[in-house]
């Protein structure tokens, strides 16, 4: 009979382990989809992983596309896995993320056509506090009325893809888009544009505030009291209170930062690749990005590589639909089994696997 | 970006210099909104591409991408099917207009045709039918058909096309009924079924026992069967499935034709940067057979109207026709000129809803 041990405490081999170890089998279940599918699996994982790294074809364009999708990604991870290690759970970045996009683009189509330099560090600003704003809707219920933020946070999700929708329509549509639904395109705009910083690299700001972002969670998680702070009441809430850590601080704390950086990509995102406010202008990167905090260990340097690869699966799957034929729901599919195997094999590193006879009665 | 252009075109130019030499089939793309199986807009355009592989054979390759998201999503779907040697590629819906021209740019031995758009360009295309052609057939089965003087319309965006179709269908159904009231419901999406679900019992809720639908997918007309007594029409495909009833007619759209006249007009290097709007005359937009749920005089007049329409003896919009706001759009035996029906922006005289903006 098997049976399920609790370890002491998780095991740093398996910890490390079992992304690695999630991808494999998420290749082979992949595999064998794709097979049953009529397709060559070996090639469909080949197309996937392979393809848009070195194919001499697709890579010029794809390897910088890697970092366009990835760059949102990591960015909304990194503030994402500050809550989520002190037990914080804002499940509604997607929504962060619209309204980052939303208040960032109405600054830069509020001075239209004015040409100035400080219009897109206002709308980074914008973006920031947006973002920031609507998370703290989430922390100031919790904080004052013991609300489930990770209900109300999801929630607000919806609310904010209507707010979308409505600006879209209304506010911010583009007076010379012929009755079209979406704001003007701001790739358009030189002043509120975030256009590729060096050309044929992929890197816009949004790419170099991923990284900033990265660096400054590791030294914040290592370095820093509210790094220690965060830690300790994911591990031992009871501790962390007797060590001088004040839940209510933290929450908002947490909700404010993971909002503000979802707000950013947004900004990022909409003044960038998406160039424009339209109604289906979010793409669930909010979402993904959850995936990407687990699946990188909430550790920064982990979310670099993990949003990486989850943007690799984006990239490579669009190559493999329209090379292979494979459907885009299986693929899909495949990334979604990304985070089953993930948080499947996670029993590793917080159990052990026991193998007992029966006791005879 | 001067850089990647220079890239792009040497790998194009590589891409396609040698697949001249070899005499390799000519590639064709497709960029689709929907799924393949949406049973609508999308399945019809898949089926053009099948009808191009069937045509041609061993002579053409093509690929496609579903789902494609009007966007960011769209531009990057786009380069790598012409970075993987793509000859011709369609794009098939209007919010891949931008994109495609900033594709095109980067791309000019490439050919692109975007499907219901007005940018071109050396080597972007455009193509559209005329589908309020079938809108005026529709309206006209709908006005007669209806007992509580009530249609409901589920719209998908307010841009010119869509509130062409509306016009269409009111004025006719008006015409045989002047009693007749639209209801019309905004579901900002082309392919949505559960939020079309959710329009279609609205409206019916509201007393519409006739839906007419702008939307892709079957879900309006398995709510008009779930409900009973409502009838309903198949939008860009037959929708065969829910004849006799609820689905009594139907618009097809057929791109089989087209997409076989442009892939011949690429191997014979005779492509050239066109704008085409072609309607039920030269087959681009098809009715789909009236089921006997209409009574016979109703779907002969119906049958009557396709033929004027498709011989150009009678045009979908012959005035007297006022605008909403009361002010003469068209004079007695005035037709609309392409022009003014390309951006049309308004409601004509009787529709009492306003046009979201």
């Amino acid at each position: 009979m098997i049976t399920l041990e609790r370890r002491p405490e998780p095991s740093r081999m398996w910890q490390a382990m079992t992304p690695i170890l999630a991808v494999v089998l998420t290749m082979i279940a992949g595999g064998l989809l794709f097979a049953v599918l009529g397709k060559d699996p070996f090639e469909a994982i080949r197309t996937i992983f392979w393809d848009p790294l070195f194919n001499p074809q697709f890579a010029s364009y794809s390897r910088p596309q890697l970092l366009v999708k990835a760059a949102p990604l990591i960015l909304i991870a990194i503030g994402l896995s500050l809550g989520f290690r002190a037990g914080i759970w804002n499940i509604g970045a997607e929504g962060q993320y619209i309204v980052g996009a939303i208040c960032g683009a109405a600054v830069g189509l509020a001075f239209y056509p004015t040409e100035a330099i400080y219009i897109f560090p206002l709308m980074v600003l914008a973006g920031a506090i947006g973002g920031t704003l609507w998370a703290m809707i989430p922390a100031v219920l919790k904080i004052r009325f013991g609300t489930n933020e990770i209900l109300v946070s999801l929630m607000l999700v919806y609310v904010a893809e209507q707010l979308l929708a409505s600006m879209a329509l209304g506010a911010l549509r583009n007076p010379d888009g012929g009755g079209f639904p979406g704001s003007r395109n701001l790739q358009q705009y030189p002043s509120a544009a975030n256009p590729e910083l060096i050309a044929g690299t992929g890197a816009h700001w949004g790419v170099v505030a991923a990284f900033i972002a990265v660096i400054a969670a590791y030294v914040l998680l290592n370095k820093h009291l509210l790094g220690y702070q965060i830690k300790l009441t994911g591990q031992a809430p009871r501790a962390a209170r007797f060590a001088g850590v004040r839940p209510n601080v933290l929450i908002a704390l947490c909700l404010g930062i993971s909002g503000g950086l979802a707000g950013l990509a947004g900004l990022f995102e909409v003044s960038g690749p998406a160039g424009q406010i339209s109604i289906d202008f979010n793409s669930f990167y909010g979402f993904t990005a959850i995936i990407v905090a687990f699946l990188g260990r909430l550790h920064p340097i982990g979310i670099l590589l993990a949003g990486l690869l989850m943007a690799l699966t984006y990239i490579g799957g669009e190559l493999a639909q329209f090379m292979l034929g494979i459907p885009s729901a299986a693929i899909q599919a495949f990334q979604g089994m990304l985070l089953f195997f993930l948080l499947g094999v996670d029993v590793l590193s917080n159990f052990r696997i026991r193998i007992k006879r029966k006791q005879v009665a | 970006m001067n850089l990647m252009k220079t890239l792009f075109g040497a790998i194009t130019a590589a891409a396609i210099g040698g697949a001249a030499m070899a005499e390799d089939p000519v590639k064709v793309g497709f960029i689709y909104v929907g799924p393949i199986g949406d049973g609508g807009w999308t399945y019809e355009h898949n089926k053009g591409r099948l009808a191009v592989e069937e045509h041609f054979g061993d002579k053409v390759e093509t690929v496609f991408q579903e789902s494609v998201p009007e966007g960011a999503d769209a531009e990057r779907a786009m380069t790598q099917m012409a970075l993987s040697g793509a000859d011709l590629i369609f794009t098939t819906s209007f919010g891949y207009m931008d994109p495609t021209i900033n594709v095109a740019a980067n791309f000019p031995d490439v050919k692109f045709e975007h499907a219901t758009g007005y940018k071109r360009a050396d080597n972007v295309s455009t193509y559209s039918a005329r589908f309020y052609e079938g809108r005026a057939i529709q309206g006209h089965i709908a006005g007669k058909m209806t007992e509580s003087n009530k249609i409901g319309y589920i719209a998908s965006f307010p841009i010119p096309e869509v509130i062409r179709g509306i016009n269409s269908a009111y004025i006719h159904a008006k015409k045989v009924n002047p009693d007749v009231e639209f209801n019309i419901v905004w579901a900002y999406t082309w392919f949505d079924p559960a939020k079309e679900a959710d329009a279609a019992n609205a409206l019916i809720e509201q007393g519409a026992d006739v839906i007419l639908q702008h939307t892709d997918s079957t879900a309006p007309l398995a709510a008009a069967q779930a409900k009973g007594g409502v009838i309903g029409f198949g939008q860009a495909s037959d929708m065969a499935e829910y004849a006799p009833f609820p689905r009594v007619s139907s618009i097809i759209d057929d791109w089989a034709p087209y997409y076989i006249a442009r892939v011949q007009a690429v191997m014979d290097g005779t492509w050239e940067s066109t704008d085409t709007w072609d309607g039920i005359g030269p087959g681009m937009v098809a009715i789909g057979e009236i089921t006997d749920a209409v009574p016979a005089e109703v779907a002969e007049e119906a049958m009557a109207m396709k033929a004027a329409l498709a011989d150009g003896s009678y045009h979908a919009f012959t005035g007297p026709i006022n605008k909403q706001d009361g002010s003469v759009w068209l004079a007695e035996g005035e037709t609309a000129d392409d022009g003014t029906l390309a951006g049309m922006d308004f409601y004509v005289e009787g529709l009492t809803a306003e046009i979201p903006n």
